[in-house]
């Protein structure tokens, strides 16, 4: 039973990807299986969520070759989460791409390759063998480099090139540190590599594999200096495109770093995580400056992940227990808020016909409803009191402070200023938008919705929107959960038993570990 | 042997890094394909070289007779080669594209989607 | 390209070369062998009759849409993996039916989720390689 439920994420978001492909000469087929596929995806997630919150870390052996040997899908209560969220996240952009899409897209197969991304993202999250995470990760990028060029605007194929070029020598990057790890080890197994890095002699050789990693896994995730493909490619695709992947991708990114930086590489933590802690640092003021610079409201958004992306490394580099409460619980919070902007951003530029800030205005007075549903997310995003990002910043900060070092107290003050340059951002988009009229007059913010189209486009919005205020005013139970995924993610007995079998932990422990 | 792939591995990481900092894109991507190329011969390498020998075992036995190779490097370069064959041809078709689309294959040329900013537009938001 | 040479070689190599791919997919199960190098055998008389004859005569040659075919390939190795689901086992766990023979494993044709799956590589690369060589043959 629970081998069936931990593949089904990714059989579903294949089966799908492949009905709807085969369908797509039918519009309304194709968007009714890409509906219903994101819809039993969602309901599986919850099961196996549930599951592993019962159960503890629950594994399953592909084609039945025990591990090491073949390939393992895991979920532990960190993999669970981000598939869950991953999924709310699938279904709420999938009904606004109902609305956002246009026809000759969803004809071109635009179902399909979205449910192959899902599917890539689910797998990277599930397995637990590092090649097959390379494999993983290729199959989302493939999907998203699919999604990025879909309709091939000259911006898109610009954009596309610098998306995939980078891309590619992160991949090439992974490749090398996993010969290494290999090399070293032995094995590729996730679980059992973090009982035999133990036994490794060479620690310097292991941190050089490991900084290999940050650098794989950097570039995915848009930390400082490696995420220059990201505001030059996010602002460029369909509204429903660049809101999944600004919520997705480099958080696939960030997932592997934490998997791989509370797995296997804890042999020198004072270096490696004091590095990612700089990183993380450094990536939150230059993401947060270059926002400040940008002019186009998917541009200030896209910079605003980069920085984002700092304050969840910042909880993995403290590697406190509260540090990873921190990053889980940021994770789940800006997956949720970010697409919502990117989303708000797409109806705005329905409403006001632009996307650059000089070009609209007007939207309070004409749309309230748009403009309290871009409040919530902008102010959570920046982290005010009650919205889901005050309790995500808070915990980070507190996590920081706790430690009692002057690195400690500075990446807090850091994270504090950060937040305060978000919320500028935010106001300016607020100030252009949605306060100053616009200027082409009165009848600049047109209705240039049907009823029809209007409720798919909100409907998510304001789906996601309830989810960060319940996140913000009930976080005990969120809190509960990310607090019991921190404590498995730093102390990883239960994932390699789950893995490889109580026994072999014995082993590791009885030869000194 | 080994010491022999090592160096061929160097070279090849040298060359294509060469190669991938030219402003022309398509030498970045053969530049890609050298380094990617270089990325397998590195897994061969540290999957250990026990001779040419395929890894089978005889009909009726349960081991291999003799000192064979290692087959998961070889599975993994496998599957490595397949997929960044799929993204070679999707990559030269887009930079086709590209070339068609903005008439240039200078990676410093291509500014379509971040354009140099304009003196008119700084004033905006502040 | 219009040569008369290539041309008439096509025809008689292409259609050797189909069955050839064929015969590389089935002896991939034990002998050096497999769904994707029959895949790209099949992919290469496709691309030679396409520079003979023209794209568009190769499209019709193939009737189905390059795309379509990579995707039911998909769709094939995905059902190949669901088969040890059904039995109870896990995901891509081989299942085999033996047709006639002795009942002890000895004789008959033995028929496995495994070679659905290699036929679905096989088609997998089939569809992707020649979608690709198709549309860049078209606009170069």
């Amino acid at each position: 039973m629970t081998d069936l439920l931990l593949i089904a994420p990714i059989l579903v978001s294949f089966a799908t990807a492949v009905a709807a492909y085969l369908a797509r000469r039918s519009r309304a087929r194709t968007r009714a299986i890409g509906l219903a596929g994101s819809a039993v995806l969602l309901a599986i997630a919850v099961v196996l969520l549930a599951e592993v919150w019962r159960l503890g870390p629950i594994a399953m052996q592909a084609s039945a070759w025990p591990a090491p040997f073949g390939i393992t899908i895991v979920a532990d209560l960190f993999s669970a989460i981000m598939v869950l969220i991953a999924a709310i996240i699938g279904f709420a952009v999938t009904i606004y791409s109902l609305g956002d899409i246009e026809p000759d897209l969803e004809a071109a197969g635009y179902y399909g390759l979205y449910h192959v991304l899902i599917a890539g993202v689910c797998g990277a999250f599930l397995t637990g063998d590092l090649f097959n995470l390379y494999v993983w990760f290729e199959v989302m990028l493939m999907a998203s480099f699919g999604l990025l060029v879909l309709g091939g605007s000259p911006a898109q194929i610009d954009g596309g090139i610098k998306y995939v070029s980078i891309n590619l020598i992160s991949t090439v990057m992974f490749l090398i540190a996993v010969a290494i790890l290999y090399g070293l080890t032995g094995t590729l197994n996730m679980a059992d590599l973090s009982v035999a890095v133990a036994e490794v002699e060479d620690d310097g050789l292991l941190t050089v594999v490991a900084i290999l990693f940050v650098i794989g896994f950097g570039i995915k995730s848009a930390v400082f200096p490696l995420f220059f493909w990201l505001p030059a490619s996010y602002h460029t695709p369909p509204v429903a495109v660049s809101a999944i992947f600004a919520a997705l991708l480099t958080k696939v990114g960030v997932y592997a770093l934490i998997r791989m930086f509370t797995l296997i590489f804890t042999h020198d933590v004072g270096f490696t995580h004091g590095l990612l802690l700089a990183i993380a640092g450094v990536t939150m003021v230059t993401g947060v400056l270059g926002a400040a610079a940008q002019n186009q409201v998917r541009s200030i958004l896209s910079f605003h992940i980069v920085s984002q992306i700092g304050y969840m490394v910042m909880g993995l580099a403290l590697f406190t227990p509260l540090g990873m409460v921190g990053s889980v619980f940021y994770l789940v919070h800006h997956i949720i808020v970010k697409a919502n902007l990117f989303l708000v951003s797409g109806v705005m530029n329905r409403l006001a016909g632009s996307f650059q800030l000089g070009e609209i205005g007007g939207l309070w007075r004409f749309k309230p409803l748009v403009a309290l549903l871009f409040m919530i997310p902008a102010f959570s995003l920046a982290g005010m009191p009650p919205l889901s990002g005050f309790w995500a910043k808070f915990v980070l900060i507190r996590a920081s402070l706790s430690l009692d070092t002057g690195a400690g107290y500075l990446i807090a003050a850091t994270a504090l200023v950060v937040g305060l340059l978000t919320l500028f951002s935010m106001t300016k988009i607020w100030g252009e938008a949605f306060w100053k009229p616009h200027p082409a007059g009165d009848h600049g913010v047109a209705p240039r919705l049907t009823a029809g189209r209007s409720a798919l486009l909100l409907a998510p919005i304001i789906g996601l929107a309830g989810l960060t205020l319940a996140i913000g005013l009930y976080a005990e139970p969120f809190y509960q959960v990310s607090l019991a995924a921190a404590e498995q993610l730093l102390s990883n007995e239960a994932y390699v038993a789950a893995v490889i079998g109580d026994g072999a932990v014995l082993a590791a422990a009885g030869s000194g570990r | 042997m080994e010491a022999l792939l090592a160096i061929t591995v160097g070279a090849m990481t040298a060359a294509g890094v060469y190669l991938m900092l030219s402003w022309n894109m398509m030498r970045f991507l053969f530049g890609l394909v050298v380094i990617g190329n270089a990325a397998n011969l590195a897994i061969l390498t540290v999957g250990r070289h026990y001779g040419p020998a395929p890894p089978l075992v005889p009909d009726g036995q349960t081991a291999p007779a003799e000192l064979v190779a290692n087959a998961l490097p070889q599975a993994l370069i496998l599957t490595a080669i397949v997929i960044s064959f799929g993204i070679l041809a999707f990559t030269v078709v887009l930079l086709y594209r590209a070339y068609e689309e903005m008439g240039t294959i200078s990676g410093d040329d291509m500014r379509v989607a971040e354009p140099r900013p304009q003196p008119d537009q700084s004033t905006v938001g502040s | 390209m219009h040569s008369l040479i290539l041309a008439t070689a096509t025809r008689l190599i292409a259609a050797l070369m189909l069955v050839f791919s064929v015969f590389m997919l089935l002896r991939g199960h034990n002998d050096p062998g497999g769904g994707f190098i029959g895949g790209l055998i099949a992919v290469t008389a496709f691309a030679l009759y396409a520079k003979s004859r023209g794209v568009d005569e190769a499209r019709r040659a193939l009737t189905v849409h390059p795309t379509n075919l990579a995707v039911a390939g998909l769709g094939c190795a995905l059902i190949a993996g669901v088969l040890g689901l059904v039995r109870g086992q896990p995901f891509l766990t081989g299942q085999w039916i033996t047709i006639g023979g002795d009942g002890h494993g000895h004789g008959g044709l033995a028929l496995s989720s495994i070679l659905l799956f290699d036929v679905g590589v096989y088609l997998v690369v089939v569809g992707s390689v020649l979608g690709v060589i198709f549309a860049m043959e078209e606009e170069i």
